[in-house]
């Protein structure tokens, strides 16, 4: 049970994020996982629950997209999606086989609310429906 | 550039933007962990030492393993141990009896250990100066899942699949089995009695995850054999180079 762990980078990624955008919350959270990754996504979800309390995320919600396993044969080219325990080549059988897809562990986006957006990089009064301005 | 969040994402294929306001990040999420292994291998190859990473179940026989490397190559290589356990300094003791030098680092319910933990042994752990390592063996918490995920600066993984454990882990297990650089067939002395492992169904499942992984057997028991174990070992050194990475002072 290493994805609380995980977890508790990725909350302090997107805290990151969202102080450096001036944002006062955080909405959705999503993050691209593949199985060769080693993360599982129930467990992730299960973890985010304790690690997203606290400042900034404790209203997040975590969206996970699932990578699928493709690998590409290095003997006749073909791409093939496959499970994870088996990564030869569909089409020839080889297991010389190039890894193309299935290990991503990525924060892909976060949705900040409250930020402000003025140009000149002053902070002003939010425009938005969400909350007060973070005091970062 | 995207006028929602200036990211080089062309503004027509940006996610649009809910009520709030979208970040496009795509960053790994190991890159603090990821960033401290950087370090720790920059360190190790400063210092010229190779690092391995011994990973295996509980049991599998990781300690006795390094017990039998030190007697065989004690004498002619400077080999440090750095331990993870959740409890007890039990296989640092042990290994010191060996006359190998070793550290404990106690995970407490950590299940792996990380490339911080690492780091901060090495504060207390020198490699270099007057106690020279050739080869540091990191020798992982038990566990054949989580120990995968992290990267701790190590030049090498090697994973043991003890012939007790059942010769389709590598199917199980594909994370663990896909990051090996070596899989030793542990207490292959028992093979005779046993009637549910072959070893070449052990290694068909390490091929089917896409690998050219070499598959070695060792004995540790009351008839030790090591000889495919040191050889490797050995070669290994040999063929080890410092990324260009380390600069020599």
């Amino acid at each position: 049970m290493h994805e609380l762990a995980v977890c508790q980078q990725l909350i302090a990624q997107v805290r990151a994020t969202a102080r450096a955008n001036g944002a006062a919350s955080v909405g959705r959270i999503t993050v691209r996982l593949g199985p060769l990754s080693g993360v599982e996504p129930d467990l992730l979800e299960h973890a985010f629950v304790f690690a997203r309390a606290g400042e900034l995320t404790a209203e997040a919600e975590l969206h996970i997209e699932n990578a699928p396993v493709v690998v590409r044969c290095r003997s006749c080219g073909a791409e093939h999606e496959t499970a994870s325990n088996r990564l030869i080549c569909g089409d020839c059988g080889d297991y010389h086989v190039d890894l193309i897809g299935g290990d991503e562990l990525l924060l892909a986006r976060i949705e900040l609310h409250g930020v402000d957006r003025d140009k000149d990089g002053n902070r002003a009064e939010s425009k938005s429906q969400i909350g007060e301005p973070s005091n970062v | 550039m995207c006028e929602t969040c200036g990211c080089s994402i062309p503004d027509q294929d940006h996610p649009a933007p809910a009520d709030g306001h979208t970040v496009e990040v795509l960053q790994g999420l190991m890159s603090a962990n990821d960033h401290a292994a950087a370090h720790n291998r920059e360190h190790f190859d400063r210092t010229g030492t190779l690092v391995i990473n011994l990973m295996s179940s509980p049991g599998a026989g990781k300690t006795r393993l390094l017990e039998e490397t030190a007697r065989a190559l004690g004498d002619r290589l400077n080999i440090a141990v750095i331990e993870g356990d959740l409890e007890t300094e039990n296989d640092a003791e042990r290994l010191r009896r060996s006359g190998i030098r070793a550290h404990q680092i106690t995970t407490g319910s950590a299940c792996h250990l990380d490339a911080h933990q690492v780091h901060r042994a090495l504060h207390d752990f020198s490699l270099d100066g007057d106690q020279p390592v050739d080869i540091l063996f990191i020798e992982n918490v038990g566990n054949l899942v989580c120990p995968a995920a992290f990267d701790l600066g190590q030049h090498l993984n090697v994973v043991l699949l003890s012939t007790t454990e059942g010769d389709d882990k590598p199917a199980k297990y594909p994370v663990m089995f896909r990051a090996a650089d070596l899989v030793v067939l542990s207490k292959s002395d028992l093979l005779p009695l046993l009637d549910d492992f072959d070893v070449e169904s052990a290694e068909a499942c390490v091929r089917a995850l896409g690998t050219d992984t070499p598959v070695i057997r060792t004995a540790s028991g009351k008839a030790p054999d090591v000889a495919a174990w040191i050889e490797w070992i050995e070669a290994t050194r040999d063929a080890h180079t410092p990324a260009e990475s380390a600069e020599v002072a």
